[in-house]
């Protein structure tokens, strides 16, 4: 049957299972826009391309499904590229579906024309510029299967208004054959088998896991892994809630900003066991220094993330579950008391480190960011879906929010875009309507997209944003204090930002504000029983700074404590 | 370290882009490229020239690998394998150095492939050794120009490079 290039694709993000659209309207795209009217999928249209991105990329961390975003030609397709970089950092499986300016025109710069292909071939996993309609259906089916496949990434596919236009039979296909493109999923066996004996030979193992855990849904065999050797797991960033943040042998995060005692352990180690990660310098800090004494064994599935940064001794390229499955069943027959009695001595070690060296911070007449973050961790149990703006605000929720699962903190890590968190939560609220999704917030990163107020009143989705309101861009004020002689530019908001809660109020949404410590909790209690969108404005301290930290460039056992 | 890469690619369009915008957002760099269809129609070949230490090479071989369009990559530093490029070379051929520039092009068996008032414009074939031979004999008789195409390589014996193998 003959259908429309819009019918088509229409009708390949039905056989695809997609059933949300992020998407902000224009020209080019209209002929798909027009198809939406009578489609089944839930449409959820932004105020700005940038925020139908990050909702998108929030809809994918949270729920593990693909997200989709269909914006316009020329300034539609421009203002996705934040949005795509962030996704592309943190290998994020986004399909970004463009309009562009008809195919005769394409180069003549046209009306709303951008070489959005070319700007953003750096940034995708893999982009297309279709032609001819005939090739469309592939196309997109290839798409998606990029976008979710070996190392997850977005996708953008870019669509001339008369390739929508035009008509061809359609028929969608079963398989996809890329000849360059066949990730590795399975594991070296005999880099397996070495891996075990390595393992088995140390006396200071440690586990470094990363987004790659989260990605490849490996948390369980991990768990059940690092509880088979007892061996203690630093995460990262990305890592949070890969590994249950309670467990007797999380170390919490390392890096930058990480504890003191995952820190520590890292420098002491005899082996680090790398999985899902890519020793990005804010971990690593300076990366000659970095775990001197250890042997590495790096787990991924990106053999371009293996031996980017640091030598590594023995690499495993495949996906982290199936490599975690295979070591664990060959690790079933194996004797491991004499392995895990040879730990004590590790263990206590890493004891000494965490004496004396707990997270802390004061609270007295003002508010302390830190209770904010803890006193969510305790209201919500550690069953919120929580996300994050960038700076302070983030690195606060990384160490006093503990995360147990899973896709229950969606943050940019690899980019660090402020103006992610909002709509991202926005995202995370549409895959999960019942759950309690809540956005933690600075005062500058809120203002990167406020404007997606609309968007959460305008569904009724009930995200909270909890704003630590410092009237500081703060953690670009933490650094002018440390290496700039407090010399502070352009970093004080002060008597220049919104009422929140009035700005909350404008949209339709509730605001609500704290200003004493004892107002905490009664502030954030009401906010979760309310089923509304809400903004809390927490007036905190503007002074507090985040600790420990390792100056950049500087080894990680280098850290200010205060 | 000099090392020579042989690509196949998908013969569509941007993918030269994209193989070049890899170069230049990594910081890597391309001596030559070098780059046209295969006896497969749908396939290109491409010969890169590039340099750097091994962990710079190795990162270089596994992101071209990464890209979707590119089918094989062979870094032929590890194997026997023969190069050739073409230059084109416009060199001064006054009466006193026309004789010697006959006598060079004939020993290192190149052709003159136009001839004006003042000029001869040279064509030589070799590897980069042969070239630079060529080039520093000429270089005092006064080259006004050249143009070069850059490496093509191959393995020798009968083992090729295909999709497969």
């Amino acid at each position: 049957m003959k259908k429309t290039g819009a019918q088509i694709v229409i009708e390949c993000l039905k056989r695809e299972g997609v059933e949300t659209i992020f998407t902000y309207p224009g020209g080019a795209i209209l002929p798909i826009v027009d198809e939406l009217m009578d489609s089944p999928f839930q449409q959820i249209m932004v105020r700005h391309e940038q925020a139908a991105v990050h909702s998108a990329d929030g809809y994918a961390r949270a729920s593990g499904k693909v997200g989709v975003v269909l914006v316009t030609s020329g300034p539609g397709a421009t203002n996705t590229v934040t949005g795509i970089v962030t996704a592309f950092m943190d290998s994020i499986p986004l399909v970004i579906l463009t309009g562009q300016v008809p195919t005769l025109l394409i180069g003549n710069d046209a009306f709303q024309e951008a070489d959005i292909v070319g700007i953003t071939r750096p940034c995708t996993k893999h982009n297309y510029l279709v032609k001819d309609v005939k090739d469309l259906a592939r196309i997109i089916k290839e798409a998606f299967y990029i976008a979710k496949t070996g190392r997850p990434g977005p996708v953008l596919v870019d669509l001339p208004k008369d390739v929508l236009i035009n008509s061809t039979d359609f028929k969608y296909p079963d398989k996809v054959f890329i000849r360059g493109y066949n990730p590795t999923y399975e594991g070296h066996p005999g880099q397996i088998q070495r891996a075990i004996k390595l393992i088995l030979k140390s006396k200071r193992p440690i586990l470094y896991v990363g987004g790659g855990i989260i990605s490849s849904n490996a948390s369980k065999e991990l768990l059940h892994f690092a509880e088979r050797l007892g061996i203690p797991v630093t995460m990262t960033l990305m890592g949070l809630g890969g590994f249950p943040g309670n467990h007797p042998l999380s170390l919490g995060m390392l890096g930058m900003h990480g504890t003191y005692w995952a820190n520590m352990a890292v420098m002491e180690s005899d082996l680090l066991i790398a999985i899902g990660a890519r020793f990005d310098d804010r971990v690593t800090g300076k990366i000659e220094a970095f775990a001197p004494q250890a042997k590495i064994i790096h787990i991924d599935i990106d053999p371009t993330s293996i031996s980017k940064n640091v030598r590594v001794d023995l690499p495993i390229v495949g996906d982290c579950k199936r490599i975690l499955t295979k070591m664990l069943s060959l690790l079933e027959d194996e004797d491991l008391n004499s392995f895990k009695e040879g730990l004590n001595k590790w263990y206590h070690q890493i004891e000494k480190f965490k004496t004396g060296h707990n997270m802390k911070y004061e609270q007295k007449d003002k508010i302390k960011p830190q209770y904010v973050v803890e006193k969510i961790y305790e209201l919500t149990k550690g069953e919120a879906i929580i996300s994050t703006e960038v700076g302070q605000n983030q690195m606060w929720t990384a160490q006093y929010y503990i995360f147990h699962k899973p896709r229950t903190l969606l943050t940019s890590g690899g980019l660090g875009t402020m103006g992610y968190g909002f709509p991202a939560a926005i995202g995370a609220q549409v895959a999960f309507p019942n759950k309690l999704v809540i956005d933690i917030a600075g005062d500058g990163s809120f203002q990167m997209n406020s404007q997606e107020i609309a968007t959460a009143v305008h569904y009724n989705l009930p995200v909270k944003v909890a704003i630590l309101n410092n009237n500081y861009l703060g953690m670009v004020r933490q650094w002018q204090e440390f290496f700039y002689q407090k010399r502070y530019a352009c970093v004080c908001l002060k008597g220049a930002s919104p009422d929140f809660v009035k700005l909350a109020e404008a949209y339709g949404a509730v605001g609500l504000r704290a200003t004493k410590p004892e107002e905490v909790v009664p502030i954030l209690e009401k906010a979760f029983s309310i089923n509304k969108p809400v903004i809390m404005d927490f007036e905190v301290d503007p002074d507090e700074n985040v600790y420990p930290m390792v100056p950049a460039g500087e080894p990680l056992n280098q850290m200010r404590l205060v | 370290m000099r090392h020579v890469i042989t690509l196949l690619v998908e013969n569509e369009f941007g993918v030269l882009a994209r193989i070049a915008g890899l170069f230049s957002g990594r910081g890597f760099n391309i001596e030559s490229l070098c780059v046209a269809e295969s006896l497969d129609p749908t396939v290109s070949t491409m010969t890169i020239v590039t340099r750097g230490d091994d962990q710079i090479i190795e990162q270089v071989l596994k992101q071209l690998n990464k890209l979707i369009p590119v089918i094989k990559v062979v870094d032929l530093i590890e194997k026997d394998y023969v190069e050739r490029e073409m230059v084109l070379i416009k060199v001064s051929a006054t009466p006193q150095t026309r004789e010697e520039i006959l006598r060079i092009v004939d020993i290192f068996r190149g052709k003159v492939i136009d001839v004006g008032a003042k000029t001869y414009t040279i064509e030589i074939t070799g590897d980069e050794k042969k070239i630079n031979a060529i080039l520093t004999l000429l270089k005092p008789l006064g080259i006004k120009e050249m143009v070069r195409t850059g490496q093509v390589a191959m393995i020798r014996g009968s083992k090729v490079i295909t999709e497969s193998s």
